[in-house]
């Protein structure tokens, strides 16, 4: 990089501003270039109502990469959340059966699997010392088993409206916005509650240590297997809420969760994190998830059929863990 | 600051790989045609089926045959009591959970059938041909039903079980005829051509229409978009766009909000299975715009959502009594009466007219109307729902 070492007038004047922007994560430009390229395509997109009920349709993966950020940046995997979320739509379904005052309690038992299965997996990784990558996908075949057995293979019950309000309904009559849906308000709480968690407090702190060097994380007093245990729970309990609000927005399928989880790790990535562990911000990893959205948007409006969309997303999972790999390297 | 020279440098390649799918976006944009998949011969007879009248008694569609052509059974018939072996390819979605409940409520209602032993192949071609194998080489099967996953790959399979013992084939075929009956009802052709013309006769001058479609290349649903296809295409409809949903209930959802920030409005959505029908209505409703003219199937969610709003809509269907009609064939040919070489199930369509038939709200969303179920032991339970009021 023979470029910033030459100094001109003209540079010498552009470096402050340009270091400034330099240190803006990437990410933030590419999603946008993303968003200004789809306002290109669809000139309604910025209108606040095209715009919310975009974010709407992202809510799911942004809080499912959030859940996972905290168990990449402890250097594990969830591979289990997918599955989770296809329980969590059919558990809903069989639980509240269409009923409207079941809706509660059906809401508190599905928290209670998702906490249950991320305690489970973090046990496992930390006791039996299976890598979390097998361990949560035994899960995610476990999980997908259990969906099966409980449902008899076929989708039974319908999600009553109530259940689904926070994935379909809107707040009325906000100022400015007019409807804001009620999975935006959603994820903006769980985007600061994640952000605090993570780079605000003790437990955010010890688990960037937990990945970046285990043994000197234990050696400085760090009860590892209370953070990992603590990482997938709250991994799993998104994959719970992804699923309430995806069984609201679309309703009861076998296939709700399918792929989730290789694009909540992707976006993770994309958004700077590294996959084994240590580092990783919130905001860009959210960010990296509405990238990976808006990316998807951005394809379909081009016309493009949903097999490229595939081939992008492999190439930028590729193109992402490259990048982080170069710049690990750069670093070191 | 090289450091983060790099950073900017490496989010401009990671832009560029978005751009060139741009390039391709120009070509691909317009909807292919997947000539390769028509076959205007087959095209045209299963049209005529359409509309043939079907033998069999009227109130069992199920032991109905269009056009059929007898074949002798006598040199398979056998004393009671039999063992039925029956190698399924899966339950792998709503459709086979529904014909498989309702293939093991018929065994029950013949207590000739001493055995009926079942192997799941859960999806794979090589366990499926492993388990008929494995079915062959127990003795026991007086007949074999195979409901094959994929035509090419299970072929051999079957053929070795047509050499030892009666095997009928049923939903999917196989290139062979040598079993006793291939059952299915009339085919992809007939269900897409049934869907488009209905839009066709519906839709407002210049109309929009959406296709979506589950996956591409898997013949049954190739069938029905070509049909579909060619039609729209001999009517001069607009098609903006050929989607894939995956099947997934959000993925057609999503891809219907996309197109209606695109286009504003759209005329007509054809379908090319029903399981995503009523995402796609939501979208509609949600965005606050028309419901358009939408196709489906016999899926309950589907029809009780079209019975509510009044919607104009219509389903084909590729009905799930296919299932009863296997273990029917079985008896017939184990008792040595004659079945049909090709058994050719009538395909009805579900219109306004005999919508309410078909209605059943205390059946679970993703249960097929035309099961035949309904005189079945166990109903509606054992299919998931309630007893009706």
């Amino acid at each position: 990089m023979a470029l910033s070492t030459r100094t001109t007038p003209f540079t010498r004047v552009l470096r402050k501003p340009l270091k400034m922007v330099a240190a803006i994560p990437a990410i933030y430009f590419i999603l946008a270039a993303l968003l200004i390229w789809i306002s290109f395509e669809n000139p309604n997109f910025p209108q606040p109502e095209v715009f919310l009920a975009f974010l709407r349709r992202a809510t799911p993966l942004l809080i499912l990469a959030a859940g996972q950020l905290f168990v990449i940046v402890t250097g594990g995997f969830d591979l289990s959340v997918g599955s989770l979320i296809t329980l969590t739509v059919l558990g809903g379904a069989l639980l509240t059966d269409g009923n409207a005052d079941r809706t509660p309690l059906a809401i508190v038992t599905l928290y209670l699997i998702g906490l249950g299965v991320g305690i489970f997996n973090g046990l496992v990784v930390s006791y039996l010392r299976v890598s979390s990558f097998i361990t949560t996908l035994g899960m995610l075949i476990a999980l997908k088993g259990a969906a099966l057995l409980w449902s008899g293979g076929a989708p039974a019950g319908y999600l009553p409206d109530n259940f689904r309000i926070f994935g379909r309904q809107n707040l009325e009559g906000v100022p400015y916005l007019g409807k804001v849906p009620y999975a935006v308000i959603i994820l903006v709480v769980y985007s600061l509650v994640a952000t605090y968690l993570l780079h605000g407090t003790n437990f955010g702190k010890k688990a960037l240590a937990v990945g970046d060097n285990p043994r000197a994380a234990a050696l400085s007093g760090i009860a590892i297997p209370r953070i990992r245990i603590a990482v997938f729970v709250l991994s799993s309990i998104s994959a719970v809420t992804a699923g309430i609000l995806l069984g609201g927005f679309a309703g009861v399928s076998m296939n709700v969760g399918d792929g989730y989880e290789l694009e909540a790790i992707a976006a993770v990535v994309l958004g700077g994190a590294m996959l084994m562990g240590g580092k990783g911000s919130m905001p860009t990893a959210i960010a990296g998830a509405l990238s990976l959205r808006a990316l998807f948007t951005l394809l379909n409006l081009l016309g493009l059929p949903s097999p490229y969309r595939a081939a992008v997303q492999g190439l930028i999972i590729i193109g992402a863990a490259a990048y982080a790999a170069f710049r690990s390297q750069s670093e070191s | 600051m090289t450091k983060n020279l790099k950073y900017l440098v490496l989010s401009v390649i990671l832009l560029a790989l978005v751009v060139p799918p741009t390039v391709l976006a120009q070509e691909g944009g317009q909807p292919k045609s997947s000539s390769e998949f028509f076959d205007p011969e087959e095209f045209a007879r299963q049209l005529a089926l359409l509309d043939m009248e079907p033998e069999g008694p009227a109130d069992q569609p199920w032991l109905q045959a269009i056009d059929p052509e007898w074949v002798d059974t006598t040199q398979y018939k056998k004393e009671a009591p039999w063992t039925i072996c029956f190698s399924n390819a899966g339950n792998f979605n709503p459709w086979r959970v529904v014909g498989f409940t309702t293939m093991e409520a018929e065994v029950e209602l013949h207590p000739e059938i001493a055995n009926f032993v079942v192997t799941d192949a859960e999806g794979s071609d090589e366990k499926q041909i492993g388990d008929i194998a494995d079915l062959l080489a127990t003795g026991e099967c007086d007949l074999l039903i195979v409901s094959p996953m994929t035509t090419a790959a299970l072929t051999p399979a079957v053929e070795q079980a047509c050499e030892t013992i009666p095997t009928i084939v049923f939903d999917r075929g196989v290139n062979t005829d040598c079993p006793v009956t291939f059952i299915s009802p009339i085919g992809g052709y007939a269900f897409g051509a049934a869907a488009a013309r209905f839009i066709v006769d519906n839709l407002p001058e210049g109309g929009k229409v959406l296709a979506l479609r589950i996956s591409p290349g898997v013949d049954v649903l190739e069938t029905r978009w070509a049909a579909a296809e060619q039609i729209f295409m001999e009517a001069g409809v607009n098609v903006i766009g050929v989607e894939f949903t995956g099947d997934d209930r959000a993925t057609a959802r999503s891809i219907v909000e996309d197109y209606l920030e695109r286009y504003g409005e759209i005329d007509a959505v054809w379908m090319d299975a029903g399981a995503t029908s009523l995402a796609v209505i939501e979208a509609f409703e949600d965005m606050g715009v028309e419901i358009p003219i939408i196709t489906g199937e016999d899926q309950q969610d589907f029809l009780v959502k079209w019975q509510e709003e009044g919607l104009t809509a219509i389903a084909p269907t590729y009905p799930t009594f296919q299932w009863r009609t296997a273990i029917l064939a079985a008896i017939k040919i184990l008792s040595g009466e004659p079945v049909p070489k090709k058994w050719v199930l009538p395909q009805p369509t579900i219109t306004n007219e005999n919508l309410a038939e078909h209605v059943q709200p205390n059946m679970p969303p993703q249960h097929y109307a035309l099961c035949g179920c309904e005189e079945l032991p166990g109903f509606p339970e054992r299919w998931g729902g309630k007893p009706a009021n």
